[in-house]
């Protein structure tokens, strides 16, 4: 796993500045490499990187230290928000066109995941904005593509255009008369995947462009694409004038750095992203979470909305209050044990949290059976135990260890991960307040607050 | 075209971007911290990574220390002694006893099913029966692209409908090369992303079934990886690894302009050997991997 940029950041600070004091040249030059290494593992353009840094060095150098903020979190932070800023605002989603049939044509490499989003983005459309998608299947190319986007739609109930034969722009020109026709208000044409150094391939989805006249073109780029993005990216945006990205395969664990790079080269905003290979694993594009993910501090949010569907509200507000509010207890272990239990692969929770988080996780062994013991030893313990671990001494825990048909060790290895996990949250705490600052962490606070009222979960669900 | 001219040509835009940029970069000058960090920058275009990236450097610092590499002009020969070393050739070993099977793996999108065809004409043109199994039985009309290429190659397939237990397809065809007498089986399966735990699972049981038809199987493991993919390549290399053996990669799509520069740090990491490259969408477009080969075009 990689080393958390914030980890880094920290030791490299402490080396270099004596405690409070500005952001010196010299130690920023010095941040500024870890930063552009971090970014390079994250799979950003080294020409995207170098940019990036050169404008961090500008902010960073000669700012003025803050009460309660280390030099690291405070570059963090710069480096965090011009992620962010460069990334592009908020979603808008789509929009469509007047006439009342916008017509949406998809392209990208081989693999990138075109039919499968295409698929993706009728069920959105169709759920979020009422809308009746026709797909289209102009993958003449790649052995039965027609069937699979066939498939697709009747399992959606979405109609298909598709032809035996003939050239795809006439193909897609056809199916968006049809589907004025037939009153379908998006059009969706699944184009074959090419190479965009193919010269008769892309000169022929320039055909499709000025035949079917789509108002929309979309590039679909494999999240975990290397270096090469800029030039994949470039040469389609050059070609087909690109009016938006969907950025695929976000559930594994590539950093991602892909989007960064094709933003910068596109200019073209990220517009949603696939997060799994159901068809409702599409989602709107967060820049503030691609930021942190690039930058390996977890995908924290993505993380807490995926617990949303399976914890349970109350208990988990309870947890969300501990953390901000009072300290945890081994009755909030527990309680989570068993959240974690509901949410499936510790494996794969364990991925989404921070590194320095995960890493004080990733020395236990993860797997359900660990889970299931430490289930046992916390509810052999007393209520009052579990309030105040502090109290758990030798004869509490011989007993306890003889309640849970576990060993001494085991009890002990418990109550040493419980402190373990309580001094993580502190210093992930003690992180958020000092990349926020403390008057937008009291806003973040409220906010939070107010959306556990609305009966949603704030905040890490955690361990 | 020749094998070593296919792969040059399949790597002429690497070459182009690559070991083009080198050659101009090295010309004339001497081995100094500035041409070093040069070098580093087209070895990251290249997506070999920064800490592999960071050790060849070091080892070019360290031949400049000992007066092995004084001028921008030794600094080729140099790599590229060093990276065909590195790559040692990795070749399809065949069992002693028919069949030979070989299971696919990979991510999604990565290229399974058109380099299982490639494979599969590569084998039959050497005189292998092969026999394929849609162990794909999730994705959507995979099933059907592959019996598309297997009446293309004229070659037996063994199926069963989508959303089928893989390894059921799977042991059927193991069934069906045994009792046919064929060399070879090539085995598709899903595509899955490293990550999802349960999938990975699904591979090891897989393998698991192929084992009890057939002793020994699968023989072979290959990991299909897309050249495009950046560094998350190690960490696919990694996560296979640990599900089920791996015993080398199928470098897919490298007819493009990006590199596939991640293999140098897998082979480092994990000792996983390049077995073949994709350069292509059509059925000759496959090629055993020739480490020299693929220096040379990288950097000549």
């Amino acid at each position: 796993m990689f080393e958390s940029l914030t980890q880094r950041l920290t030791g490299l600070f402490s080396r270099l500045t004596g405690g409070a004091g500005r952001l010196t040249e010299d130690s920023v030059k010095e941040a500024v490499r870890e930063v552009k290494r971090a970014l390079l593992e994250a799979d950003v353009s080294l020409e995207v990187a170098r940019t990036f840094t050169d404008a961090v060095k500008e902010k960073a150098v000669g700012r003025e230290g803050m009460e309660g903020v280390t030099h690291a979190q405070q570059f963090v932070k710069i480096v965090h928000d011009e992620l962010q800023a460069l990334m592009g605002g908020e979603t808008k989603g789509i929009e469509f066109d007047v006439s009342g049939t916008t017509v949406i044509m998809m392209v990208g490499l081989q693999g990138s995941g075109k039919t499968t989003t295409c698929g993706k983005l009728a069920l959105w459309l169709r759920r979020k904005h009422k809308k009746s998608p026709m797909l289209v299947a102009a993958d003449i190319q790649r052995p039965a593509a027609i069937e699979q986007l066939k498939v697709l739609g009747k399992s959606l109930d979405v109609p298909v255009h598709f032809e035996e034969g003939g050239r795809p722009p006439r193909i897609c020109a056809r199916a968006v008369e049809q589907a004025r026709k037939q009153g379908s208000d998006v059009v969706i044409l699944d184009t074959a995947g090419r190479l965009h150094i193919d010269e008769p391939l892309m000169e022929e989805l320039a055909a499709v462009k000025r035949e079917a006249k789509p108002h929309l073109v979309y590039l679909v780029a494999d999240a975990m694409t290397g270096q090469d993005a800029v030039k994949s990216s470039a040469a389609f945006h050059e070609r087909l004038g690109l009016s938006g990205v969907i950025l695929t395969k976000l559930d594994g664990d590539a950093r991602g750095g892909a989007a960064l790079s094709i933003r910068q080269v596109t200019g073209c905003p990220v517009i949603f992203v696939g997060v799994g290979e159901k068809l409702d694993a599409l989602d709107l594009f967060h820049p503030e979470r691609m930021a942190g993910r690039i930058l390996g501090m977890g995908d924290i949010v993505s993380l807490v909305e995926e617990a949303q569907d399976k914890i349970d509200k109350d208990e988990a507000q309870r947890v969300a209050e501990r953390m901000f509010l009072k300290s945890f207890n081994l009755d909030d272990m527990l309680m989570q044990l068993e959240q974690v239990q509901k949410m499936g692969s510790l494996k794969d929770l364990v991925k989404k949290l921070p590194g320095q988080f995960a890493e004080a996780l990733g020395e236990q062994e993860l797997d359900d059976r660990m889970l299931a013991r430490q289930k046992a030893i916390l509810q052999s313990m007393t209520p009052f135990e579990r309030l105040n671990p502090e109290e758990i001494h030798a004869q509490r825990r011989q007993r306890i260890a003889r309640g849970s048909g576990t060993t001494l060790n085991d009890v002990n290895e418990l109550l040493k991960s419980f402190k373990q996990m309580r001094k993580q949250m502190k210093e992930i705490k003690g992180t958020l307040m000092g990349r926020m600052g403390a008057r937008q962490m009291e806003k973040r606070k409220a906010k939070i607050l107010k959306e556990m009222k609305k009966g949603r979960i704030p905040g890490l669900p955690g361990m | 075209m020749g094998l070593f001219d296919r792969l040059k040509e399949g790597l002429r835009k690497t070459r182009d971007a690559l070991g083009g940029a080198l050659v101009r970069i090295v010309k004339g000058r001497k081995l100094d911290e500035e041409l070093l960090e040069e070098i580093e920058e087209t070895l990251l275009r290249a997506d070999v990574g920064v800490a592999t990236s960071a050790r060849l450097i070091d080892e070019l610092r360290e031949a400049g220390k000992r007066g092995e590499v004084r001028e921008g002009e030794q600094v080729l020969p140099f790599l590229k002694s060093h990276l065909a070393e590195r790559l040692a050739a990795g070749r399809i070993v065949f069992a002693p006893e028919k069949p030979t099977v070989i299971l696919i793996v990979g991510v999604n999108g990565s290229g399974k099913t058109t380099s299982i065809a490639k494979l599969a004409g590569w084998l039959r043109e050497r005189g292998k029966t092969v026999v394929l199994g849609a162990g794909d039985t999730f994705r959507a009309a995979a099933v059907e692209q592959l019996t598309i290429w297997s009446k293309r190659l004229g070659i037996e397939i063994v199926k069963q409908d989508t959303g089928a237990d893989p390894a059921a397809v799977a042991f059927d065809a193991a069934d069906a090369a045994v009792s046919r007498g064929a060399d070879v089986l090539i085995v598709d399966t899903a595509g899955r992303l490293h990550t999802q735990e349960h999938l990975m699972r699904e591979l090891e049981k897989i393998r698991r079934v192929l084992g009890k038809r057939i002793p020994g199987a699968p023989h072979e493991t290959l990991l299909v990886l897309d050249a495009t993919t950046g560094q998350n390549a190690v960490q696919q290399a990694r996560r296979f690894h640990e599900a089920t053996p791996v015993t080398g990669i199928i470098l897919a799509k490298l007819d493009g302009t990006a590199r596939g520069g991640a293999v140098l740090s897998i082979k480092d990491e994990l000792d996983l050997p390049v077995k073949f490259v994709g350069v292509g969408e059509k059925l000759p477009d496959i090629e055993v991997f020739d480490p020299v080969a693929y220096v040379e075009a990288l950097f000549s």
